[in-house]
């Protein structure tokens, strides 16, 4: 199912998940956002950029406690468990993060 | 414990390197075209019978015969159907499948 | 692979019990889908917190080299990927130092830090495990 952002259409998979990767931009992902009914703030990209960080150096999506995990390591113990994360994403972070990140779905998350 | 080989020695070097990592008193089963290890008068025949003084080597019975090969089976390898390969893999606490 | 085994013995670690797995991995990266496979097994097993160990021999040793570029071969380059298992907690890997010398390599040419094992060292250690998934 296409996703269409600024007059430009998107080929997603059937959970919304991004096709191709290099499509991404930051429009994108609030247009993602917007049809989950969440307002993306500071604290929301803080995560989105870490993921694509990640992506790029390990070419993975992350599992969520290993995401978790990295995230405490990088932005301290506030933001590095899964209370915080799951009330910016509760859909699940790594799951519902990855999407707006325009990453594939966390390998081994069902 | 077990391993098992599933190709050709004269193709891959999976039996020799199974035969190097098996330790004494651990069994060998050699299954599709594996079973062309077990055989008398190959490149490798004489390096499976110096292995079978410390491991027993199983061959899978079906596959020898489906290639033909029921006659030229090296004597001491033991010969066995499915029930067998079932009760080899059941028998040891874990199995390496050289593939 | 030893999946018969596997599948069974898995459904009794929920009970928190910890057994030793052992990956083998033996094929070169892009050639055959076992390289990638089994990295997927590995990354989606790493959450029941079991005592995990990877091999390297023969030609699994080639998934760890540096410098893979697939661009031209529009394959995804995986091998940055061994570099994220020490944050899956999966920090015990090793390579037969017999199939890395005789590929002309050294410890430097890998991706990771790894430790190295005579085939005899790496035959103890397959023996001593509870589960081996072979690739």
């Amino acid at each position: 199912m296409p996703i269409v952002v600024n007059g430009q259409s998107y080929e997603t998979d059937e959970e919304g998940y991004l096709t191709n990767r290099t499509d991404w931009n930051e429009d994108l992902a609030k247009e993602m956002a917007k049809v989950d009914n969440c307002n993306l703030t500071e604290n929301h990209w803080e995560v989105i950029n870490f993921l694509r960080e990640y992506y790029e150096e390990y070419q993975i999506a992350p599992a969520v406690r290993v995401l978790t995990k990295a995230i405490g390591k990088k932005l301290g113990p506030d933001k590095g468990n899964s209370k915080y994360l799951y009330e910016l994403f509760p859909y699940g972070p790594a799951k519902q993060a990855c999407k707006y990140a325009g990453l594939p779905k966390p390998t081994g998350c069902v | 414990m077990l391993h098992t080989v599933n190709k050709s020695p004269m193709e891959r070097n999976t039996l020799e390197r199974c035969l190097q990592y098996a330790k004494k008193g651990s069994a060998i089963l050699l299954i599709e075209d594996g079973v062309y290890g077990a055989l008398k008068g190959t490149t490798v025949t004489d390096k499976v019978r110096k292995a079978m003084k410390d491991v027993t080597i199983y061959a899978l019975y079906p596959d020898i015969e489906a290639r033909g090969m029921q006659d030229r089976a090296i004597d001491g390898i033991k010969l066995v159907d499915y029930g067998g390969f079932v009760d080899l893999v059941a028998e040891h606490r874990n199995v390496q499948s050289w593939l | 692979m030893s999946e018969t085994t596997g599948g069974v013995e898995m459904q009794e670690d929920v009970s928190g019990v910890v057994k030793k797995f052992l990956y083998v991995n033996r094929k070169a990266p892009y050639g055959t889908i076992y390289a990638l496979e089994s990295l997927e097994v590995v990354l989606i097993a790493a959450a029941f917190d079991q005592d995990v160990s990877l091999v390297f021999l023969d030609d699994g040793v080639y998934q760890l080299v540096k410098g893979q570029h697939t661009k031209t071969i529009d394959v995804k380059n995986f091998s940055p990927t061994y570099r994220a298992l020490e944050g899956y907690d999966i920090e015990k890997l090793y390579v037969e130092k017999e199939s890395l010398a005789a590929r002309g390599l050294t410890p430097e040419d890998l991706i990771v830090p790894v430790t190295l094992l005579s085939a005899a060292e790496m035959s103890d250690l397959m023996d001593g495990q509870d589960i081996v998934l072979s690739f």
